[in-house]
């Protein structure tokens, strides 16, 4: 008996005192029901939100939740993004607080989710073409058709009259094409997907739209995080991530012949271009690809974060409904700085009245909501 | 005749010098892999890695202090929940263990040390996490523990059965009934060596990664309570690694830096463990 | 009390009664593993049958599952590893029990065995940073060159891919393959060994005419354990092998292994039938290494009792 104790003790109980602060879980306890004015939870202790989700809008999730607990240090929010379709998948599943996604949910989806799930939609991003060709000074000029080649396969070399037909006078290797994909269900593929679909009817009728497809060529990776990774470090890989992805990891990134015919670079500006005079649905959701503006990015989109129209816990529903009103407002001065886009202000207005809708139960998240 | 003899003794020259090769081969990804971890990791062992959070995004700085934490917090928890009942079922293997339930046991035990640890990710998955509706450090807790269970329990089995049978039946003749015999003389004989077993149990566990991206999945913030996503070092430095920032790259190698140093301990100090108990034989 | 009398003391049943109920633990864990993963799985054998196996489509999208891809990739990389793993594993093992003084002895078998406690996800990053750009701009275009009439080493030099894959494997079941055999080569009777040497035969003709033959079981059921490592290894595989589902003949093409699938899709994949795809690729491998197990397991056991095999 001993030397079990002995073993026991040693072994477990050490590091079990040493995680400071292990309150008693907190899952099932519902808050305490009469304060409904409660306005600052950080009396009460610390509140933990879990999401999961998209990689596309990370950088400035990170950057708003930091800033978020600085302001506001009884409330942490632990987002880990692990995709969109996992951010889907596990808030049907009910295993976190909210999920995100750039891809709206599809009328299957939001069938099968147990509860009734809402889009908020939170800033405008860009994926971007990336690329590594040691050989290239000036950015690389793609037509939708040479995108749609490369990802179909049907280009495989670096100097194919294809893409050399927009860059005239670029020294364009004769080395074969390493296409980088997203191995998990991806919204950022779900995006660029939708774009392929739109320009080329041979894609849309060989692999389609969707958070994970069947790729004809290359390799995956794991997240934005990966496709960069992937591309930053094996020379003639081309690779689609958010825009942030590519700008923090200074790899260059494609102009983009848009609908009007104009090579765009993907910027604020363009965007923002992408979205305007775009109708938003009732579900706050709306597909950017493919514009018509000439200033217009091609692959724009919005990314939305998914809760629950009825919070379980209301402690926690009101938490999340704050730093959403937070995000939509001060959190999109940090749009701009990240290379995300702010939302229009039509949207931001419909946005708001989503949010106050919130409830827990019959009481609403937020006050005169 | 004389030919033949010298042919057949080059043929024995070549043989233990592919041998001697084969080892060297495989012994030099082990120096390239403690290489690499160290002479990347070090660099990146700073104050602030023990003490620090992870920075968002884009900002330098910031540490690993959750993970490390949370490593020791899930390695606790499935010492918890994996070391007691593998060490009594081992015991009953060793004292009980003569007629077919047995066999089953012992079994079952060694078909679950190869199970692949992903599987038991899913399983814990749609055991726990899908009926708690969260992901917490138990579920990661309970996932390593399944990882260690057999290898306890086999040990100590094994250890037990190392107990000289002389000093059973002093226990018992002095008339001390047969649970006190067995805990208090013949486990007792037994623990050195089932705790060399345990540490290198842990030693594995503890750098699992791939049953944890299911069950206690990551976690930005300091540990607030065991029903929590926890981080770990495993899985932060899956993420790092993966991720296209240099600094998370070199947090990864530092990770790793710290967490091969804990595995090399404990698997040097169960050899200590080993040779003193064989030398005190 | 006085009833039960001394040879049944009520602590005794009680303690027997607990130790046993934690023996019984054990096994509605792993039976409790099986139905689980059934279950889990069902809808995806109920909507794909047999196509599941042979189909080499993988299309979410479609709702269309053939898991042959992972299938093939998962072989591949595990025989490739085999390839690789067995002589230099075999080597160490004759190296260790016949060849190395006994000084030496020790600390190889420790050095040996310590690239089995090196975690999985450690070697996944130093196969992203140090071996995959190794492979790519030096060993595959060296294979390319030399080797490069067969389609095994043809197509564009990634770094990642199955050859990656394999050699990371290679690495991770040497200690398993060579610690069993060890241990299985120690089991031959001492008198076999003597009896062979004292005959005239070089150390060489002993093991190869003597040694081998009596222990060939127990390394068959080595070389099955290292099998079975390979086969449900995770991590550092997912980092390196590329991550592609498809089927080439190339060691330098990208491909997919059961595990890595499960790894990067079980958190998000969306819809009963895509989940029940992933766990029914998880059953697969379950049952493919159970049984391994229990192979290998009698295969060693019948070498004269040699202890208890993977302890790696």
């Amino acid at each position: 008996m001993i030397s079990r104790r002995n073993l026991v003790s040693a072994l477990v109980c050490l590091p079990l005192t040493a995680s400071v602060g292990c309150s008693k879980p907190d899952g099932a306890g519902p808050g305490p029901s009469g304060s409904s004015g409660g306005t600052a939870p950080a009396q009460a202790g610390t509140v933990s939100l879990v999401g999961a989700g998209a990689t596309f809008p990370y950088p400035l999730y990170s950057k708003w939740i930091s800033e978020y607990n600085k302001a506001n240090p009884g409330v942490q929010i632990n987002y880990q993004s692990i995709g969109s379709g996992g951010g889907i998948r596990q808030i049907s599943a009910g295993t976190v607080d909210f999920g995100a996604s750039d891809a709206p949910m599809t009328a299957d989806e939001v069938q099968k989710a147990p509860t009734k799930l809402h889009h908020v939609p939170t800033t405008l991003g860009a994926v971007v073409i990336t690329y590594n060709v040691p050989e290239l000074g000036a950015p690389l000029k793609l037509s939708a058709d040479a995108v749609s080649g490369v990802y179909l396969g049907t280009i495989k070399k670096w100097n194919d009259p294809k893409i050399a037909e927009g860059n005239p006078g670029a020294k364009l290797p004769d080395k074969d094409i390493a296409v980088v994909y997203r191995s998990d269900g991806s919204g950022t593929t779900a995006v660029f997907t939708d774009y392929l679909a739109k320009v080329s009817t041979e894609y849309k009728d060989k692999v389609g739209a969707g958070k994970s497809v069947k790729w004809p060529v290359g390799l995956g990776a794991k997240g934005n995080e990966g496709v960069t990774g992937q591309v930053k470090t094996t020379p003639f890989t081309i690779g689609y991530v958010e825009l942030a992805y590519a700008k923090q990891n200074k790899l260059p990134i494609a102009q983009l012949r848009n609908k009007a015919g104009q090579f765009v670079e993907p910027t604020a500006q363009t965007i923002t271009a992408a979205a305007a005079g775009v109708e938003v649905g009732d579900d706050l959701t709306a597909s950017l690809t493919d514009p018509a503006g000439e200033k217009a990015y091609p692959i724009s989109s919005f990314t939305y974060l998914l809760v629950y129209e009825d919070a379980k816990d209301k402690t926690k529903g009101q938490a999340l409904a704050k730093f959403l009103w937070w995000a939509l407002h001060d959190g999109q001065k940090h749009a701009a700085e990240l290379d995300y886009a702010p939302l229009p202000d039509a949207l931001i207005t419909k946005t708001e009245a989503r949010i106050r809708s919130l409830r827990s139960g019959n009481d609403k998240l937020l006050p005169g909501g | 005749m004389k030919e033949r003899y010298s042919q057949r003794k080059l043929v024995d020259a070549a043989v233990r010098g592919l041998c001697l090769l084969a080892t060297g081969a495989a012994l030099i990804p082990l120096g390239l892999v403690l290489y690499y971890v160290t002479s990347r990791g070090i660099g990146g062992l700073d104050w602030a890695f023990f003490t620090e959070l992870p920075k968002p995004v884009g900002e330098a700085g910031g540490g690993m202090a959750n993970a490390l934490l949370g490593t020791l917090e899930l390695v606790g928890l499935a010492c918890l929940f994996g070391i007691p009942p593998g060490v009594l079922a081992g015991v009953y293997l060793a004292e009980f263990g003569q007629h077919r339930f047995a066999k089953l046991v012992r079994f079952s035990a060694d078909v679950m040390s190869g199970v692949p640890s992903i599987t038991i990710g899913i399983f814990v998955y749609t055991l726990i996490v899908l009926r708690t509706k969260s992901f917490s450090a138990y579920a990661g807790g309970v996932a390593l523990a399944v990882l260690m269970l057999p290898t306890v329990t086999r040990t100590t089995e094994e250890l037990l059965r190392l107990v000289p049978e002389s000093l059973r039946e002093a226990a018992l003749g002095l008339g001390v009934p047969k649970w006190r015999a067995t805990l208090s003389v013949v486990l007792r004989t037994a623990a050195p060596g089932i705790a060399t077993g345990i540490m290198l149990a842990i030693a594995r566990v503890a750098g699992e990664t791939a049953p944890l991206l299911f069950t206690a999945f990551n976690n930005a913030f300091w540990p607030t309570g065991l029903a929590q996503p926890t981080a770990s070092l495993p899985v932060q430095i899956y993420t790092y690694a993966v991720s296209p920032y240099d600094d998370w790259h070199q947090k990864a190698w530092a990770a790793a830096l710290v967490l091969i140093g804990m595995v090399l301990i404990l698997n040097v100090a169960a050899r200590v463990l080993v040779r003193h108990r064989v030398r005190s034989r | 009390m006085a009833l039960l009398g001394a040879e049944v003391n009520a602590g005794d049943v009680l303690f027997r009664g607990v130790a046993a109920l934690f023996a019984i633990t054990i096994v509605l864990v792993l039976g409790a593993m099986a139905i689980q993963m059934w279950v889990a799985a069902r809808p995806s054998i109920a909507h794909s049958g047999w196509r599941f196996i042979v189909g080499r489509d993988w299309d979410p999208v479609r709702d269309s599952f053939g898991a042959l891809p992972f299938i093939y990739g998962t072989l591949v990389s595990s025989l490739l590893a085999l390839g690789i793993a067995v002589p230099i594993s075999l080597g160490v093992a004759v190296f260790l029990t016949e060849l190395a003084p006994p000084w030496l002895r020790s600390p190889v078998s420790f050095l040996v065995e310590l690239l089995a406690a090196v975690p999985s996800v450690i070697y996944g990053l130093w196969g992203i940073f140090a071996l995959a750009p190794f492979l790519r701009n030096h060993l595959e275009p060296f294979l390319g060159k030399t080797l490069g009439f067969l389609p095994l080493f043809q197509g564009p030099h990634q770094g990642f891919g199955m050859l990656a894959g394999g050699i990371i494997l290679a690495i991770m079941i040497t200690p398993t393959i060579s610690s069993v055999s060890r241990e299985v080569l120690r089991a031959v009777p001492d008198s076999l060994r003597e009896g062979a040497l004292a005959l005239g035969s070089t150390r060489w003709e002993a093991l190869r005419h003597t040694i081998l033959p009596y222990a060939r079981s127990g390394i068959v059921g080595a070389i099955i354990l290292g099998l079975g490592r390979a086969l449900g290894e995770t991590m550092a595989i997912t980092m390196v092998i590329g991550n592609r589902t498809d089927i080439s003949v190339s060691l330098f093409a990208p491909g997919y292994t059961m595990a890595s699938v499960i790894a990067n899709e079980f958190t998000e994949a969306t819809g009963d039938v895509y989940l029940g795809a992933l766990a029914e690729i998880g059953l697969l491998l379950f049952a493919v290494t159970l049984i391994l197990n229990v192979v290998a397991r009698l295969l060693v056991w019948r070498v004269g009792r040699a202890p208890e095999g993977a302890r790696g």
